[in-house]
């Protein structure tokens, strides 16, 4: 769970460097967002790490609902009066629930982009490249895409602030100094994925309608 | 003051329990929780019903045996406290306190508020202990240990096995217990010689006892009469993975 956890904290870095091309005045950014999408596409060693990252998001679902239904076996009978949310955070509590949002979000997320740019047919821009970016910013004029988009970024801050940091736990990180060194920089690395990911569509979308 | 109780009555494992009502009319500020169980249980013996059964042994704080959930969490409303050491000074006139017994499959309900928590033992059991050949003691300062760690192991073995780390836990989880355990001896020249082999065992004994998983959410520190860090999870953690990636 920790350690497929935190490659794909580390690929969510990535992306996010990828995406923020997107950010760029739009005809550059057509150019080098497509042509960016081709370079990862055509690369060998991208590919492979693509296929350990497939493998990532599926082992740690299947740890999940391991976990998860460990958890069921476990509690045995529940609590009739249940105060015990007082000592942890919601979150920490809902990794679950914050998961299967992440997780619905994805399939979506896949089937819009992913699967149209390896198996759709998509439109060349005056590179000759797959125009991509069209796809993408025609997917944020919409404002219920956006919204959805938005609520799956911040379970996925959510996620991350627990995340992160308990995956240095279970890794076997015991030192009090690294612990709180890393407790803050899991803060810091929640907020600004969150804020990196929620950047993108609200500029796309108020740019095209302004 | 005036106490009004929902306590839950069970009356073995396999039975189903229920919540049931009971009221006090003199109770005193300075009374211990337990102290004032003990007063419902003179009135019920009185009355010729059952007494409500629930662990207990010192009263002072540092046996372990007594814990029930109050008002939903784990010893009740004060932290770092045993259920003995609360007072009903925390709590007002007229209040209604839920009480409850500690519920996790591994710790199966014996009567009322009493649970068998026999599956901590077994996790001491297996491996919570320094192999030594018996004998004289030997000369304490033989072998030396510096204060600091002494002070770090001694934080760690104040762990009096109350449970109330599994019962707080959302995934019913014991893994604060035996960590405490496991970085007690770690961190001691004695016992840190059979490090590898003992987080090993008491880690599968764990989950042979049908604890659930850790991810790491703090309510049990939170909880903890004795405030043992969380820290020692990780510590379990790195011990175990060592154990299992480095060590033959």
């Amino acid at each position: 769970m920790a350690i497929t956890g935190l490659f794909l904290s580390f690929f969510l870095i990535i992306h996010l460097l990828g995406n923020l091309q997107l950010l760029l005045p739009a005809e550059e950014a057509q150019l080098q967002y497509n042509s960016y999408s081709r370079l990862l596409g055509g690369n060998i060693l991208v590919k492979l790490v693509a296929y350990v990252l497939y493998l990532c998001i599926i082992l740690h679902t299947l740890d999940a609902i391991y976990l998860s239904y460990k958890r069921k076996k476990a509690n045995g009978i529940s609590y009739s009066y249940d105060r015990r949310g007082r000592a942890s955070t919601w979150y920490s509590r809902n990794m679950m629930a914050l998961g299967i949002i992440i997780f619905v979000f994805l399939v979506i997320h896949f089937k819009d982009f992913w699967y149209h740019y390896k198996f759709g047919e998509l439109p060349l821009d005056a590179n000759g490249n797959k125009d991509l970016y069209t796809l993408v910013v025609v997917a944020f004029e919409e404002l219920w895409y956006v919204i959805l988009y938005i609520i799956a970024i911040l379970a996925l801050g959510y996620h991350l602030l627990h995340g992160v940091f308990s995956a240095h736990r279970t890794i076997g990180l015991y030192h009090p100094m690294y612990n709180s060194m890393v407790q803050v920089l899991g803060v810091v690395f929640a907020v600004a994925i969150t804020v990196g990911y929620i950047v993108i569509p609200l500029y796309l979308y108020f740019n095209l309608q302004l | 003051m005036k106490i009004n109780l929902k306590i839950w009555r069970q009356r073995d494992s396999q039975s189903k329990g229920e919540f049931k009502e009971y009221h006090l009319d003199e109770v005193s500020r300075d009374m211990s929780f337990l102290e004032m169980l003990d007063t419902l249980n003179i009135k019920l013996i009185k009355q010729g019903e059952n007494p409500v059964e629930f662990d207990h042994d010192c009263r002072e704080g540092i046996c372990g045996q007594c814990g029930v959930m109050i008002n939903g969490i784990a010893h009740g409303p004060l932290k770092n406290t045993t259920t003995c050491q609360l007072h009903m000074r925390s709590f007002n006139d007229g209040d209604t306190i839920y009480v409850e017994p500690f519920k996790a499959a591994a710790f199966p309900i014996v009567r009322d508020l009493k649970v068998n928590r026999s599956a901590l033992d077994h996790i001491i059991a297996a491996g919570g202990y320094v192999s030594v050949d018996t004998g004289q003691a030997p000369e304490a300062n033989s072998i030396p240990v510096t204060f600091e760690q002494a002070e770090s192991a001694f934080d760690a073995a104040a762990c009096i096995g109350c449970g109330a780390c599994v019962a707080s836990c959302k995934n019913s989880s014991a893994a604060l217990f035996t960590s405490a355990k496991i970085s007690h001896l770690a961190q001691l020249p004695q016992g840190d010689k059979e490090t590898s082999t003992r987080v090993i065992s008491m880690v599968n004994q764990m989950d042979e006892e049908g604890f659930g998983h850790c991810t790491n959410t703090e309510a049990c520190q939170v909880e903890c009469p004795e405030d043992i860090s969380v820290l020692n999870i990780a510590r379990m953690n790195y011990e175990y993975n060592r154990a299992r990636v480095v060590k033959k």
